[in-house]
């Protein structure tokens, strides 16, 4: 048991101080990233600029702080569509196991996980033109057979206790137990399969932008900050690096944290363990 | 066995026509007239209504959704409006770039996971595994396009032991071209060799503890001896799965990677489509993706039930 605190531990403290910084940012950054000083462009880490500036002479921290909030954002609004499509569905197939209404569900769901998500993600920016909406709703479809799955699969076995027995004895119908009973009790897994989308969010939209598929200048984000950097890679690495490293951070916080929640409630692993 | 692929089957050809359904419609139905999509606002009425000539869309919607599909059944996937020349052609010669760069990642992300899977699960609980098991975590959480630039800086850049980008072609001699690919292939496989790592020990650890395990070692095999014999095989199993699954994901998925190092692959291909709006080569070439992963899909399934008696009374 000693080793699951620490993982949590490190994950946490990872995933809280850049979402710490993130959230600063809307109320200050070191530097105003909209106004462009040329005068001032691609200076080397120092005192007044401590990650240094980019080509248009803007402060990087800076550029950091404000660029997390768009892929932040668009990780949290993928999840939420995830979440509050998928569980409906899956709770609904879990209540009405074996009948078409599941299988539909089920079905369709392998259908979606059968798709390339990357390819489709393209082509509905593609389709609806570029903007982080879209993105989020690329992301976001591809979340609902995720939080489906894991409801359905969680709701299952909930749905053979003997308090759900006792529940329809006194007369509570298939949605009033789904949400009363069954929701509460799977809550635990989809909160763990919430961080792990959200992480998974933060790469998808990072590679979105990279493409100049996710959020459209000038507004930043981390995926685009790297798009920008990489034909100045050969010159300025640093610009390369810095947005990288975040949403390494980011993403391995969140894995982390997923993990270690994972450990601790889950009783299956931890009875493996102990 | 029989009706476990039949069924199998039905459901194979039903998410395929469910699939290009929804293609279709995100192509074809949704941007309202695909002509003047392709051509954008500036286009005069003459030519919109040329190329929606060119591209048969005076028909019905079933009319034309039956007649992509036909083509596509009969190897006809349509001309390109960009290039000018039918899209199979351009998707034979880009495959060319494609399957090898992905089966040269797939061997890779292999080679390494195997491996450091089973040293981990062998060692488990030790630093070994810890080290391991950390690096893992930072492989699967790096952004693979982000090391594909890492990977530039230091090998291309600094090192000079690769060239940036750019594929000389088969033509070039083996030699070359594989060193074009060895980068990409490298970036593409490091957060799929950390996933399959994971599962490779995870896998092992649940095999290492079963009844016949300790039968094999109260035979007097050492643990060794035991996890050569019987648990390898058995753990290999879910990792396969992964494997087959992976592949089409490496397919599919290295439209970003193509792009880091201006490789002509399929992935490019499609991009490009997208920004130039070629409908014609975007429709066909996804709709191949997508019959590819359901396909590999597929016979993984089909694989798996013929290594495993218990999953076909499933079905």
């Amino acid at each position: 048991m000693t080793r699951l605190p620490v993982q949590l531990w490190i994950g946490a403290a990872l995933s809280t101080s850049l979402l710490a910084a993130v959230l600063i940012s809307f109320l200050w950054t070191p530097y105003d990233v909209t106004t462009l000083n040329i005068a001032e462009k691609l200076k080397a880490p120092s005192a007044s600029y401590l990650l240094g500036t980019d080509h248009f002479g803007r402060d990087l921290l800076s550029m950091l702080m404000e660029g997390g909030r768009i892929s932040i954002s668009v990780a949290v609004l993928a999840v939420g569509i995830g979440m509050g499509l998928g569980v409906p569905l899956g709770l609904m197939a879990a209540a009405n196991r074996g009948s078409w209404l599941d299988e539909v569900i089920m079905r369709g769901n392998d259908l979606i996980f059968a798709f390339p998500s990357l390819v489709i993600a393209i082509l509905i920016t593609a389709t609806f033109g570029p903007s982080a909406t879209n993105a989020i709703i690329a992301i976001g479809i591809f979340n609902i057979p995720v939080f489906a799955r894991v409801a359905r699969g969680g709701a299952l076995t909930i749905w053979t206790r003997e308090f759900i027995m006792a529940a329809k004895v006194a007369g509570k119908g298939k949605i009033r137990i789904s949400v009363e009973h069954i929701l509460p009790n799977i809550a635990n897994l989809l909160i763990v399969q919430g961080t792990i989308q959200f992480s998974l969010g933060i790469l998808a939209e990072a590679g979105l932008s990279y493409v100049g598929l996710g959020a459209q200048p000038p507004t930043p984000s981390w995926g685009r900050m790297l798009a920008d950097a990489q034909t100045m890679i050969y010159t300025t690495p640093r610009l390369a690096i810095a947005p990288g490293l975040a949403i390494v951070a980011m993403v391995l916080g969140l894995n982390l944290i997923g993990d270690g929640l994972r450990d601790l409630l889950d009783p299956r692993i931890r009875r493996a363990r102990e | 066995m029989l009706r476990y692929l039949i069924t199998r089957a039905l459901s194979l050809g039903a998410s395929l026509v469910v699939a290009s359904l929804v293609i279709f419609t995100m192509i074809e139905v949704i941007p309202g007239d695909p002509a003047s999509f392709m051509l954008g606002l500036n286009a005069s009425e003459d030519t919109v209504a040329a190329l929606r000539d060119e591209l048969g869309l005076n028909g019905t919607l079933s009319t034309r959704y039956l007649n992509w599909i036909g083509g596509l059944v009969a190897g006809d996937f349509g001309t390109s409006y960009t290039y000018r020349v039918p899209v199979a052609e351009l998707v034979v010669e880009r495959l060319q770039v494609s399957l090898p760069l992905a089966i040269f990642a797939l061997l890779l992300s292999t080679l390494i996971a195997i491996p450091v899977g089973l040293i981990a699960a062998t060692r488990r609980g030790e630093m070994t595994d810890y080290t391991i098991m950390g690096a893992t975590q930072m492989g699967i959480a790096v952004p693979n396009f982000w090391f594909a630039m890492l990977l530039v800086l230091v090998f291309a850049v600094q090192l000079r032991w690769f060239s940036a980008g750019g594929f000389p072609g088969w033509d070039a001699g083996i030699g070359p071209a594989l060193k074009s690919l060895t980068l990409p292939a490298i970036a593409l496989a490091l957060p799929q060799a950390s996933i399959l790592a994971r599962v490779m020990r995870s896998s092992l650890l649940d095999v290492l503890h079963q009844d016949y395990m300790r039968t094999a070692r109260a035979k007097g095999l050492s643990i060794a001896q035991a996890t050569r014999r019987h648990a390898l095989r058995n753990a290999l199993i879910p990792v396969l799965t992964i494997i087959g699954l992976q592949f089409s994901f490496l397919l599919a998925g290295a439209i970003i990677i193509e792009n880091v190092f201006f490789l002509p692959g399929l992935g490019r291909l499609i991009f490009q489509a997208i920004t130039q709006r070629d409908l014609v080569v975007v429709e066909s070439v996804v709709m191949l993706l997508v019959f590819a992963v359901i396909l590999v899909t597929f016979l993984v399934d089909v694989a798996y039930a013929v290594v495993d008696p218990r999953l076909r009374r499933r079905a």
